[in-house]
């Protein structure tokens, strides 16, 4: 199929017959050719017309070149029937040839399998044969090249012009004619909008030139030339040798005989006097302290009660804290009247008593109390560990507290916080309250007080004198002495230079004074077994510091003086104590006598480095002074020297008394400005005593209405003294302004002053003082600003 | 020799507190008091002195500077100049 000359036919039998090409007898499949005449083939054509089997190629053979057809037996139905007509020379060549040549290559190859002969030579016998024309078939190309051919459609025609030869090269001229001025010189063709058509311009590309806009300007700017701001420098100094040689040097010399006598002259005439003396400004200020202000009272600062202990008691001493400002300190006492003093029997214990510590900050709840076993009448301040707190019981006896736990609390006592911070110790108080039992501390009340939680902690006293060798009627006086350590190796007695007071000197109306001495703890032992050893024994809450545990109901006193005249034979009941060298100052600015200063100790107690002091032997100390005023409770003011003798322990005083005051002399102190002026109040009347004269005092008031009850020298003024009388009032004194009446009263309360304490707080302005009043409430008032500032010649005069 | 004696003379008078000998540059050479107190005085009063003069000297030429004594609330410092040499004294006049 596809080949153009060859023509699949179909031979019927009869056809078969006639050109003898029947079907497996003349051709085979081997043998398919079979040339039929060209003739014949017509011939049929013309019989047989249009059953002829020749019918569709008729014309094929007709156009036949040749003479004769070679039709091939197709049996395989190659191109469709089973003979076809090859129409042209060449492939009937083809055909006839190369069928011959494959047979012949067949047979050959048959003949090589047989006889395996030259199949190379058969192989390549395969002979080129160039390619046969083949005869153009039209398939429609030349009619488009014809379509596309340029051709002259019409013939050219050629047309000669000519000019008259004289006409050429001759010169032109040319002339200019304006085109609009001819009509119709020229066609023109305007554009025009043609509205049919527009363009629509949507894209231009423009080209665009960025240019920086630059201005010129200037400014000047200041130079800051450098400069030092600071030079850091030493000075010149000469060397030793330098110093020496200018010294020695002649000009030296010579400069000094011609200066030596101005300066001499300068030198005198400041001694002399003094030039710059402004006697009018001086005189001046006088006059303001003296005349001055009719405002001079004491303003009431703050007043401080409690209402659980305090009830119906009455204030028996009053202390401010030395270290801690707005600090103070307050013991109690039963209200008994004058009588019922000596039956102590019959004191209730219902009601525990305490020493209450109040705070400037909290007026209401105290800050801590102090546990004591019996009434207190006085205490005091160790002036060298203010945690440490002596007191004398209404039995005799000596308390000592330690309150170093609660220092820290003391101090930071702030308005706001009190409430919390005392919880925090209450709870261990209360718990430990509640198991253990103690003596005389049963009372319901102070138990249900403890569990609340605004209650301050209540500290228990440490130590407690042995009953049988305290006093046996009330210790009315207590003071703590520097310290005379003594020396074992040559007995002498001298000062402790650190300064730390472990003495105390009580008095008491039973005509006798005690010396008592704290000694040295010795080794502490396990704090374990001390405290199973206390807790049998005394029941101690475990947070009481073990300080002077051992001195617990053992505690003797060092030397005890009798009071007793040794001619008449008569006792004395002493109920004050003044010792000259008591005057102590806490750390404050100001300068301190060497004997007086301390340092505020360490936390740790400083007992434990003291050496244990003999009771021995004790001699006299050479340089302290040991004599004493004592006012007694028959109002006598006696003043006592005492020396101790080697091998006795009492003392054999000399004595000088006064007999001025008609009852009990209730203050005997000293002045902080002059160590021999004593001032004593008793009774109706005050006196002024100086340690040297003996005639008398040195100033005696007249009969008063009212009755003194307390009285206190005051700290910044040397001539000011203040007095509390039993109706409330108090008195101020300014020896400067008069001397026969109080310069200033004032009435404080409704009930008698029990006790007047002054305070001097060195950072602040104000000054304090203390009363207490016998219905336990306890007033802080301001001292204004006249009476607390000295003026400058006052303790002069 | 004369010098200590001098020296120890104006000390011993009533009242003296410090007694100072200074070179005309300002350098101690002789001091009662400690070294650092001494060296601010020696620098200050020089520099006081070398003023004092020059005022007194400018008012009138023909005059010159003998003595200067400063009073202060306190004590009063007196200096006697020369050429080379200055001569501090501080005294604590009266009570």
């Amino acid at each position: 199929v596809g080949h153009p000359e060859i023509f699949p036919l179909v031979f019927t039998t009869k056809t078969q017959e006639i050109f003898d090409c029947r079907v497996l007898e003349d051709v085979t499949e081997e043998n398919c050719f079979k040339l039929i005449k060209k003739e014949d083939i017509i011939q049929d054509l013309k019989t047989r017309a249009a059953i002829s089997d020749f019918h569709p190629v008729k014309k094929v053979v007709l156009e036949y070149p040749g003479e004769e057809l070679l039709v091939v037996f197709d049996a395989k139905f190659q191109y469709g029937q089973n003979f076809y007509l090859v129409a042209s020379e060449e492939a009937k060549e083809n055909l006839l040839k190369p069928p011959e040549t494959t047979e012949e290559k067949e047979e050959e190859e048959k003949v090589e399998e047989k006889e395996e002969e030259n199949g190379e030579a058969t192989l390549e016998v395969h002979p080129y044969k160039p390619p046969v024309h083949k005869p153009w078939v039209s398939l429609g190309s030349e009619k488009e090249v014809e379509e596309e051919s340029v051709k002259d459609t019409v013939g050219k025609i050629k047309y000669m012009i000519s000019r008259i030869r004289r006409k050429f090269g001759a010169p032109i001229t040319f002339t200019d004619k304006n085109a609009s001025h001819v009509k119709d010189s020229y066609v023109e063709c305007t554009s025009y909008q043609d509205k049919a058509f527009s363009i629509k311009m949507l894209e231009k590309n423009v080209g665009i030139q960025m240019v920086p806009k630059v201005r010129e300007a200037s400014t000047q700017t200041k130079w800051t030339y450098p400069k030092n701001a600071a030079t850091q420098y030493f000075p010149r100094q000469l060397s030793n040798e330098e110093k020496e040689e200018s010294l020695s040097s002649e000009k030296l010399k010579e400069f000094f005989t011609s200066v030596h006598l101005r300066m001499e002259i300068a030198l005198q005439q400041n001694e002399i006097m003094n030039a710059f003396f402004d006697d009018w400004k001086a005189l001046a200020e006088d006059e303001s302290s003296s005349g001055g202000k009719p405002d001079v009272y004491l303003k009431a600062y703050q007043s401080f009660t409690d209402l659980l202990y305090l009830k119906d008691r009455t204030i028996s001493c009053v202390c401010w804290h030395p270290t801690v400002y707005g600090i103070i300190a307050v013991s109690a006492r039963d209200q008994l009247y004058y009588e019922d003093q000596v039956n102590l029997s019959d004191k209730s214990l219902l009601q525990q008593s305490v020493i209450l510590f109040w705070s400037f900050f909290d007026p209401i709840h105290p800050q801590l109390m102090l546990e004591c076993p019996e009434d207190i009448y006085c205490f005091q301040f160790s002036p060298s560990d203010p945690n440490i707190i002596a007191g004398g019981c209404i039995n005799g006896q000596v308390v000592l507290w330690d309150i170093s736990q609660h220092e820290e609390k003391l101090q930071n006592a702030k308005p706001d916080d009190d409430a919390m911070k005392m919880t925090a110790v209450n709870t261990v108080n209360a718990s430990i309250l509640n198991v253990l039992q103690y003596k005389c501390m049963s009372g319901p009340s102070l138990m249900q007080a403890q569990d609340s939680s605004t209650e301050p902690p209540l500290v228990r006293y440490c130590a407690v004198s042995s009953i049988q060798y305290s006093h046996k009627t009330p210790v009315t006086d207590i003071y703590w002495l520097p310290d005379y350590s003594e020396d074992n190796q040559t007995d002498a007695t001298s000062e402790n230079r650190a300064g730390v007071r472990v003495q105390l000197v009580t008095c008491s109306p039973d005509s006798s004074i005690l010396f008592w001495d704290i000694p040295a703890t010795k080794v502490l032992e396990k704090p374990s077994s001390e405290k199973i050893r206390e807790e049998e024994i005394f029941d101690m809450p475990l947070d009481v510091p073990d300080t002077l545990n051992h001195l617990d109901l053992c505690w003797k006193p060092l030397i005890k003086i009798n009071l007793c005249e040794s001619d008449t034979n008569t006792e004395y009941s002493p109920v004050r104590i003044s010792l000259r060298e008591l005057h102590y100052h806490y750390k404050t600015s100001e300068k301190a006598q060497s004997l007086n200063t301390l340092e505020v100790s360490a936390k740790e107690s400083p007992y434990t480095e003291m050496r244990t002091p003999s009771s021995k032997n004790l001699k006299a100390p050479q340089n302290i002074s040991t004599s004493f005023f004592v006012g007694t409770e028959d109002g006598e003011i006696v003043y006592f020297d005492w020396k101790m003798e080697i091998d006795s322990d009492l003392a054999k005083p000399h004595t000088q008394k006064y007999t001025i005051h008609t009852e009990t002399i209730n203050t005997l102190q000293r002045s902080p400005f002059f160590k021999d002026i004593v001032l004593s109040i008793g009774g109706r009347n005050f006196a002024i005593w100086k340690e040297g004269v003996t005639t008398g005092p040195i100033l005696q008031s007249s009969c008063s209405a009212g009755r003194y009850t307390a009285g206190q020298w005051s700290l910044t003024r040397p001539g000011v003294f203040f007095i509390g009388r039993d109706d409330g009032n108090i008195d101020i004194w300014d020896l400067l302004k008069k001397t026969y009446e109080a310069s200033h009263f004032q009435n404080i309360s409704e009930s008698r002053i029990t006790f007047i304490s002054p305070c001097v707080a060195s950072r602040r302005l104000m000054q304090h003082l203390a009363v207490s009043d016998d219905l336990g409430v306890l007033h802080v008032l301001e001292i204004c600003q006249t009476l607390s500032e000295a003026s400058r010649n006052e303790v002069g005069n | 020799a004369e010098v200590e004696e001098t020296l120890k003379r104006i000390q011993a008078h009533k009242g003296v507190i410090a007694t100072m000998v200074i070179n005309a540059e300002g350098i101690p050479i002789r001091t009662t008091l400690d070294n650092s107190t001494t060296v601010q005085y020696a620098g200050l009063l020089h520099q006081l002195t070398m003023k004092a003069r020059s005022t007194v000297r400018d008012i009138d030429p023909q005059n010159d500077l003998t003595f200067l004594r400063i009073r202060s609330k306190k004590h009063e410092i007196m200096i006697a100049p020369d050429k080379e040499y200055l001569l501090i004294v501080i005294q604590n006049p009266c009570e």
